[in-house]
């Protein structure tokens, strides 16, 4: 068999995987393609390695251990996203925007960026106003425990 | 299966090496590959979130017959069992946990899509082109099957048996860290009913305290 | 102990003292005063030793060299003289009697430890100069003690006036120091040494190529540190300064410093003869124009200032024509009678509240209430007037006798110009010297008007140091006889023509004065004029600055009152308006150097606001813009990143796969 066909096969999985994961909005739909990128790696080690007759069978090897892998991240994963899910109320991978700039920012303005994040980033949060607070009181807790 | 592979293997080394006139393995392995490329496309661009996790299934079991008739026997049947088996019905119980729409959803897809579009297009220019151009002349020759249950198991715990170990150690690390994230709220987790395999971990992390 | 090492210790002493004092003073208060007077006491002690030892004899030399100082050596040396032996002996005598004094003048100042400290560190700077024999630990000196005097002028720097005239002091000392470091350095090139006495040996075999470019550059810092003219004009105004650093300035340091260094290098300046005829015109501008200047001075103090410029031009006009001893004679004698002018001046200033000529002439029995300051001043005044026989006559008729020796063609080194230049302005001077010091003592204490106010007795510290210095002031003269035999060998004694003719002019200078007071004093009821500090339990040095601080509001000027009942007014005419301010120097400077280096500043102020800054705004603006672009493209999506990382990989990977090929 031409080598030819599984390695190609292995890359446009690996692009459709690629795809997925760049257009996907449900993060559960964003592991899949994660999954689809994986396997097209493993289509490929296992491929290269009926070719090359490897001794000590590297490449099925690495294989196996590339599939157990993909269990473990696809359980983390998948734990993440349920503790996104329930902190959030949501699941959808651009709507987790919390490292940007508030579009209110403007763009242009200089010193006076810092103070308006900050006085927008209060009311961003307005359901755990005792947040910092109770957090304090848990550390003097534990300190003087 | 392993002898229908190592005809196939035995069919392809008579055959001349040229893509015009292809093995029957080839032909298979083409069929098979596109079939497997068709369910990958359809669960990545399918709106309905079910959907696409069943077709991932039909993805999946295709690289399975993939490897099978690469003469990799052990693998085949680990990924259908860990992936088909498991890994899909754990993305199934994912969607049910975040209360993922039945039915077609109009936002599936990002706003990024056309970006998307374009990187994977060009990544796949790229590599085909590059793998094409490197490989286009290599010839695997199937003739004696080259991953038996036999050997992949004697190989594994006698040359990788240490990474093998660590490996558990790993599948253990990921074991912790998924209850640990599950565990934060598990009191409401319990509250909605729903708890899936890793919050049957944390419950039994809790009976054993 | 050797002599070396006791002239080591003279210096050093001081110095340590002064160590100490700045890390203690503050926090041991009890251990200032100690600290201050007890250094400079057994520094005085130990100097009279060395001066004893050397008796007048070959000069002491010693040197050690710490380090290789590459192809100039500088050594660590002592070139002790009998000129370094007395002078030495001078320094420590004023500076003990300045420190005591100081320490009731300065009584309830704050600052006291750090000024005490700094007069210590001011005489060791001193006595280095005087004891060292290596020209380049002379200017280390030198240096110290132009820094010194900048501190203790500025010692009452919260007013405008310290702060100005420290840094006038300062600024113009360190002008006349650039050329004179430049003047050490081609003399050292010349002679292949920092050694004074090498230097010396180079010069007498005529080893001098530029003789008169070094002396003439060697007398800029000379004529800045001894307020020579051009470059006197910080002189009246370190008056700004307590009395007891003025004393310590103009009587035994720093002043003294440039005379002293010319004396000890008068036969480089020999060699040139047109040096000394630079020095003589110098020196006879200095003296007539400050005799003139201190005629119509008001503030007691800046008179004495003016009167020190003028004996400091007798000293150079003495080096001028090739006397040392005469210089050097003078310069003892007058640094008794004006450290004793300066100290009585701070007392009197104490009892009357104010420094004001002019108020001190409105009042009455102001002598009754410092007697001590009374009869110390006038002796002190007539030897400035060079009245025999006090110390100033001989010391002034040396100079005088000097001049007419040198004018008469009778001197192997000097021409006779410089000696008919100096005879002639000393001649003169010595007429003006009379009749400000009258003019300074009928003022004084000879006022009519309202009665001084009492503050009771003056401290002993400061009245006691008084009578110290009254005694060289009235019976240095004595030593005439046995001077000659620590300087060059020179008579000294004064020669019965320019006896006659000095004292003939000072009596006639004494007795104008007192007939044009006459004259004017009557004015003086009709006019009300004068200010009182108003302080009268502080302490003397507070007394002084408030003195100084209200001089200017009270009179218009820091110089000059418009008191008609001045006799100086009379006697002046219309040169007074320009004596007042010092011949307008201090003008003339302003428009050629100051305003023009304001000019230049506010030329580069204007070119780094609005030329350089430009561009350094236009720098950070670019950057600004392009941040903000940038920060558009940081959405927070994680996709969007993931897209663009992803993309960026597949461009390089797509250019390294193309240059592989293309190389292969």
């Amino acid at each position: 068999m031409h080598l030819a066909y599984p390695a190609v096969l292995a890359v446009l999985l690996f692009c459709v995987g690629l795809y997925g994961v760049l257009a996907r909005r449900n993060a559960i739909l964003v592991l899949m393609s994660v999954e689809l990128m994986l396997n097209a790696v493993n289509l490929n080690l296992v491929a290269f390695d009926v070719w090359l007759r490897d001794a000590l069978h590297a490449g099925q090897a690495l294989t196996l251990f590339t599939i157990a892998i993909a269990a473990a991240e696809i359980g983390i994963g998948l734990a993440i996203v349920l503790a996104v899910y329930r902190n959030r109320g949501t699941s959808a991978v651009d709507d987790l925007r919390d490292t940007a700039e508030l579009p209110d920012d403007g763009g242009d303005g200089d010193g006076g960026t810092d103070s308006e994040g900050a006085a927008a980033d209060e009311p961003d949060e307005p359901g755990k106003p005792d947040g910092p607070a109770a957090g304090k009181a848990s550390q003097k807790a534990e300190a003087t425990a | 299966m392993t002898l229908a592979a190592a005809g196939h293997g035995t069919l392809a080394a008579a055959a001349p090496q040229g893509f015009l006139s292809p093995t029957g393995v080839e032909i298979a392995f083409v069929l098979v590959g596109l079939v497997t490329l068709g369910a990958a496309v359809v669960t990545v661009t399918t709106r309905q979130l079910v959907h696409a996790a069943l077709w991932l299934v039909v993805a999946l079991g295709g690289l399975a017959v993939e490897y099978l008739l690469l003469t990799a026997e052990f693998i085949a049947w680990v990924q259908v069992l860990i992936y088909v088996g498991s890994v899909v019905v754990l993305l199934l119980f994912g969607l049910m946990l975040t209360r993922a729409p039945i039915g077609r959803s109009p936002d599936a897809d990002s706003g990024n899509r056309p970006v998307a579009l374009a990187v994977a297009l060009a990544a796949a220019g790229a590599l085909v082109w590059v793998v094409a151009d490197a490989f286009r002349t290599q010839w695997i020759d199937l003739d004696k099957p080259q991953g038996t249950t036999d050997v992949t198991g004697s190989i594994l715990f006698r040359h990788w048996v240490l990474p093998f170990e660590a490996l558990s150690v790993l599948l253990l690390a990921a074991l912790v860290g998924a209850i640990v994230l599950s565990r934060r709220n598990a009191a409401r987790s319990d509250r909605d009913g729903a708890p899936g395999g890793r919050t049957g971990a944390g419950d039994s992390d809790k009976e054993q305290r | 102990m050797t002599t070396t090492t006791l002239a080591v210790l003279v210096p050093l002493l001081p110095f340590l003292g002064a160590v100490a004092g700045l890390l203690l003073g503050r926090r041991v208060p009890g251990l200032a005063r100690p600290l201050a007077v007890l250094p400079a006491l057994t520094s005085l002690a130990l100097a009279a030793i060395v001066a004893v030892r050397q008796g007048g004899d070959a000069a002491v030399d010693a040197a050690t060299q710490l380090t290789p100082t590459g192809s100039v050596p500088i050594d660590l040396a002592l070139h002790i003289d009998g000129f370094a032996a007395l002078v030495a002996v001078l320094v420590g005598v004023v500076a003990s009697c300045v420190q005591i004094y100081s320490t009731a003048y300065l009584r309830d100042d704050p600052r006291y430890p750090s000024y005490a400290a700094l007069v210590s560190l001011f005489t060791s700077a001193m006595l280095l100069v005087v004891y060292s024999g290596d020209l380049m630990v002379l200017l280390v000196g030198w240096e110290i003690m132009g820094i010194c005097s900048y501190f203790l002028v500025g010692h009452y720097w919260e007013t405008p006036e310290a702060r100005a005239a420290s840094l006038k002091a300062f600024l113009v000392t360190k002008l006349g120091d650039v050329p004179f470091l430049i003047g050490l350095f081609a003399l050292a090139v010349d002679a292949d040494s920092f050694r004074i006495t090498r230097i010396l040996a180079t010069v007498a075999q005529g080893g001098l190529d530029h003789p008169t470019l070094i002396a003439l550059l060697l007398l800029a810092g000379v004529a800045g540190k001894s307020a020579q003219f051009p470059l006197h004009t910080w002189l009246p105004d370190a008056m700004a300064g307590p009395t007891p650093v003025s004393a310590l300035i103009h009587a035994a340091t720093m002043v003294a410093a440039g005379v002293y260094f010319i004396a000890r290098l008068l036969p480089v300046f020999a060699a040139s003869a047109a040096a000394l005829v630079v020095l003589a015109v110098m020196a006879a501008v200095t003296m007539a124009g400050s005799a003139l200047a201190a005629l119509a001075q008001d503030d007691i103090k800046r008179v004495l200032a003016y009167s020190t410029i003028g004996q400091l031009g007798y000293m150079t006009g003495a080096l001028a024509v090739g006397d040392r001893g005469a210089a050097v004679f003078h310069l003892l004698s007058h640094g008794a009678f004006k450290a004793l002018l300066f100290l009585a001046a701070g007392v009197i200033i104490h009892a009357a509240g104010t420094n004001s000529l002019a108020a001190m002439s409105r009042m009455k029995d102001l002598r009754a209430r410092v007697p001590d300051a009374y009869w110390t001043m006038t002796v002190a005044l007539l030897a400035l007037a060079a009245i025999p026989p006090f110390s100033g006559f001989f010391s002034k008729e040396a100079v005088l006798g000097a001049a007419e020796h040198t004018a008469t063609g009778h001197a192997e080194s000097a021409p006779e110009t410089a000696g008919w230049i100096v005879l002639v302005a000393g001649l003169v001077t010595a007429l003006l010297t009379a009749a400000y010091a009258a003019r300074l003592w009928l003022l004084a204490f000879h006022g009519r008007g309202p009665e001084a106010p009492d503050h009771g007795r003056q401290p002993v510290a400061m009245t006691a140091v008084l009578w110290v210095l009254a005694v060289p002031s009235l019976a240095f003269g004595v030593t005439v006889g046995v001077l000659p035999d620590w300087f060059d060998g020179h008579k000294l004694a004064p020669t019965l023509t320019t006896s006659v003719l000095g004292t003939g002019f000072a009596l006639v200078g004494a007795l104008v004065t007192y007939g044009a007071w006459r004259h004017t004093t009557a004015l003086a009821a009709r006019v009300p004029i004068g200010a009182v500090a108003a302080h009268p339990d502080a302490d003397a040095g507070q007394v002084e600055a408030e003195a100084i601080a209200t001089h200017a509001p009270a009179y218009g000027d820091v110089a000059s009152a418009p008191d008609p009942a001045d006799p100086g007014r009379l006697l002046l005419g219309p040169l007074h308006r320009h004596a007042a301010v010092g011949f307008h120097l201090d003008a003339l400077y302003a428009a050629l150097f100051v305003r023009p280096v304001q000019a230049g500043a506010r030329l580069v102020r204007f070119l780094d606001r609005e030329v350089v800054d430009t561009y350094v705004r236009g720098a950070g603006t670019a950057p600004r813009w392009l941040g903000a672009a940038v920060r558009r493209a940081q959405t927070g999506n994680v996709q969007t990143y993931l897209s663009a990382l992803l993309a960026g990989t597949v461009v390089l990977a797509v250019a390294a796969v193309l240059v592989a090929t293309a190389g292969a």
